[in-house]
């Protein structure tokens, strides 16, 4: 393939962050790419490290140890000095952050906010600014933009601070959107129609998204392919289609099944045993969703256990998925038994 | 048997201002809303933001000055002026964040321990045997005892937090939001095991939530609140396969769906439930933009329309 038709390539990206003293990674060799107009959903756990990655393409994990390959529009990101990675986030990269009550300075007015990243990477004049400014909120669809550009964030809602930060996160045409949970702090109807907007967006610029988030269901709406991290490593990775017709890796399959659906009525949820390691705690050799499926024999795990592909643009990580079958027995014993022993070992 | 009955509850906080910081105006958080909830069963209660879902749920706990209406608890009315029925040992609440709502100064032990000292005198040796009881129960270790909040994940803080809660054998739980800060394994867990809670102590439950997929799998009944009213009401079957309020209809078409096959399908009815709502929305409140009164159009199931005529 061409290096061109990839916006971001990554490559073994390990970003390690220090406890007491010593490195441990909490992205641990991610490799994935994404090509214009494409749209990669990062899902997983708390503490899967998908928000790491997410930081890191940023270059905002400043005290983190960062190291692999992080080619941008054939520029190599990790190896750049602050100054010219300023250039490029807000601009050519930019974010949209989680949670729209903090992402927004509270002191500034909303057309300020917006015209800052203009005036860091335009060279519009001030008044071509605070215009473009009001022009971007009428594209992400506030009513009466001139009156919400001289409001402060604290008089506007959830969802329509949220369309600020988007149309920051816009304002400078960006090839590359990251989204870290867009919509959790949000409503559903909310949710539908910001996701509605990011998709609109997209298709207009023509940009690469990488959606970060917990909700399968957006996922599902959203992404052309997906990646499924735990414990700090891509699982699995598939077109959207395939990931959830024919999951493979056994957490991705334990991911699905804990998600209450028309199909679950009455019945028990699937219950992941265990809880994701501390980062400090973790073992890093062998399959690391083994703690968590110990009905699995030990035989059935790779030592070394690597991403392979198995059909077209669908890998798994590991051997485990062969003979994989869940466990639920619906057994509630089982259940607490697991939950105390994970609570001891973990914890001594 | 119906064991909470809340009859045409009103909430409403005056909003000061002027010269002499008189009330000009009220915020009618809730404004008239009739539940009845049988023993046994779960109700849940869904709206967005600002619905007045919360504000419901506190009322019932006490922990709301009520404007107007009633709220009865097993037909003892709660809120009668002048003595006041104690029933704070039979209603307990499962709060949202299992982070903020546990003290982090204190141990499991004194956590779960202290709704009964509040109401009961009992020694040492006997106290902590019904902690370790109750841990038993929920599926905590018993060296958690003398653990601090911050030792736990997220998922077994909630089930300290659901210690405390069933330690008085309460009759009835009202649980603001108790998954939405999970992960999804995680809430898959805590469901689990509030609904075998729920069935072991023949626990009445109000489960208050915005995410219309837990409450689909844990409550029988369900009332949908917008802006301090009821606009729809029935059991579960009634409001996911028969949906008649438009903004019922919105809520449920808003659900992204994990199945790859229906999307397409699931965004034209989005698009088409839109243009219906931006239409027909304002038809559907009075002149004051809120829900008409409930009318029964089933045995079960009560609907927010206008009044014909």
């Amino acid at each position: 393939m061409l290096m061109s038709d990839k916006l971001l390539e990554v490559n073994d990206l390990t970003t390690s962050f220090k406890i007491k003293g010593e490195y441990y990674p909490a992205v641990d060799h991610v490799s994935f790419s994404i090509k214009p107009n494409e749209v990669l959903a990062l899902v997983g756990e708390s503490g899967s490290g998908k928000s790491a990655t997410a930081f890191s393409l940023m270059g905002l994990h400043t005290k983190a140890r960062i190291t692999g390959e992080v080619q941008f529009m054939e520029k190599e990101l990790t190896s750049l000095g602050t100054g010219r990675m300023n250039k490029i986030r807000g601009g050519d990269m930019a974010m949209i952050f989680q949670d729209p009550m903090t992402a927004l300075n509270p002191l500034m007015k909303i057309r300020q906010q917006i015209t800052e990243t203009l005036k860091l990477h335009g060279k519009k004049s001030k008044n071509e600014r605070e215009s473009y400014a009001v022009e971007l909120l009428d594209r992400v669809g506030i009513p009466r933009p001139e009156r919400v550009a001289e409001a402060f964030p604290h008089e506007l809602s959830g969802g329509m601070r949220q369309r600020v930060v988007i149309a920051i996160a816009i304002a400078n045409r960006p090839k590359l959107l990251i989204a870290d949970e867009p919509t959790t702090a949000l409503d559903v109807t909310i949710q539908a129609q910001i996701l509605d907007l990011i998709r609109e967006l997209q298709n207009d610029l023509g940009s690469g998204v990488l959606l970060i988030t917990h909700d399968l269901g957006v996922v599902a709406e959203m992404a052309d392919r997906v990646a499924v991290m735990y414990a700090g490593q891509v699982v699995e990775i598939a077109p959207v289609r395939e990931l959830f017709k024919n999951p493979q890796h056994p957490y991705t399959r334990s991911l699905l099944n804990s998600l209450p659906s028309e199909d679950m009525l009455g019945s028990r949820l699937h219950v992941i045993e265990g809880v994701v390691p501390p980062l400090d705690k973790m073992d890093r050799t062998g399959c690391r969703f083994a703690p968590r499926i110990p009905w699995v024999p030990e035989e059935e795990h790779e030592d070394n256990p690597e991403l392979r592909e198995i059909s077209e643009g669908h890998f798994v990580r590991c051997t485990c998925y062969k003979n994989f079958h869940l466990n639920n027995d619906g057994d509630a014993a089982a259940s607490v038994e697991a939950a105390r022993e994970t609570f001891s070992g973990g914890r001594a | 048997m119906t064991l909470l009955e809340i009859k045409d509850l009103k909430v409403h906080y005056p909003i000061k201002g002027g010269f002499f910081n008189t009330v000009k105006d009220h915020v009618k958080a809730v404004d008239g809303v009739s539940i009845n909830i049988p023993e046994g069963t779960t109700y849940g209660l869904v709206g967005e933001s600002g619905s007045g879902k919360t504000t419901t749920g506190k009322a019932v706990m006490g922990l709301n000055h009520i404007t107007a209406g009633d709220i009865l608890f097993d037909g003892r009315k709660l809120n009668a002026s002048g003595k006041k029925v104690d029933v704070r040992d039979d209603i307990q609440m499962i709060f949202q964040d299992p982070y903020s709502s546990l003290n982090a100064r204190k141990r499991v032990l004194d956590i779960v321990a202290e709704p009964i000292r509040n109401y009961h005198r009992k020694p040492k040796g006997e106290l902590t045997e019904e902690v370790l009881d109750l841990l038993d129960r929920v599926g905590l270790p018993r060296d958690a005892l003398y653990k601090y909040p911050h030792e736990f994940s997220g998922g077994q803080r909630q089930r300290i937090g659901v210690a405390r809660a069933i330690a008085l054998n309460p009759k009835l739980i009202i649980a603001d939001e108790p998954v939405s800060a999970l992960d999804v394994s995680v809430q898959a867990q805590v469901l689990n095991f509030m609904q075998e809670i729920q069935k072991d102590m023949n626990l009445t439950m109000m489960f208050i939530a915005h995410d219309l997929g837990v409450v689909r799998h844990m409550c029988q009944h369900i009332g949908i609140m917008y802006q301090g009213r009821l606009v729809e009401e029935g059991t579960a079957e009634d409001i996911f396969s028969n949906p008649q309020h438009i903004y019922t209809k919105r809520l449920i078409a808003a659900i992204p769906d994990t199945n790859v096959d229906k999307i397409e399908r699931n965004l034209e009815v989005r698009q088409t439930v839109k243009t219906e709502y931006d239409q027909n929305f304002s038809e559907s409140l009075d002149d004051e933009g809120r829900a008409f009164p409930l009318q029964s159009i089933s045995e079960t199931h009560r609907v927010a329309l206008p009044v014909k005529g």
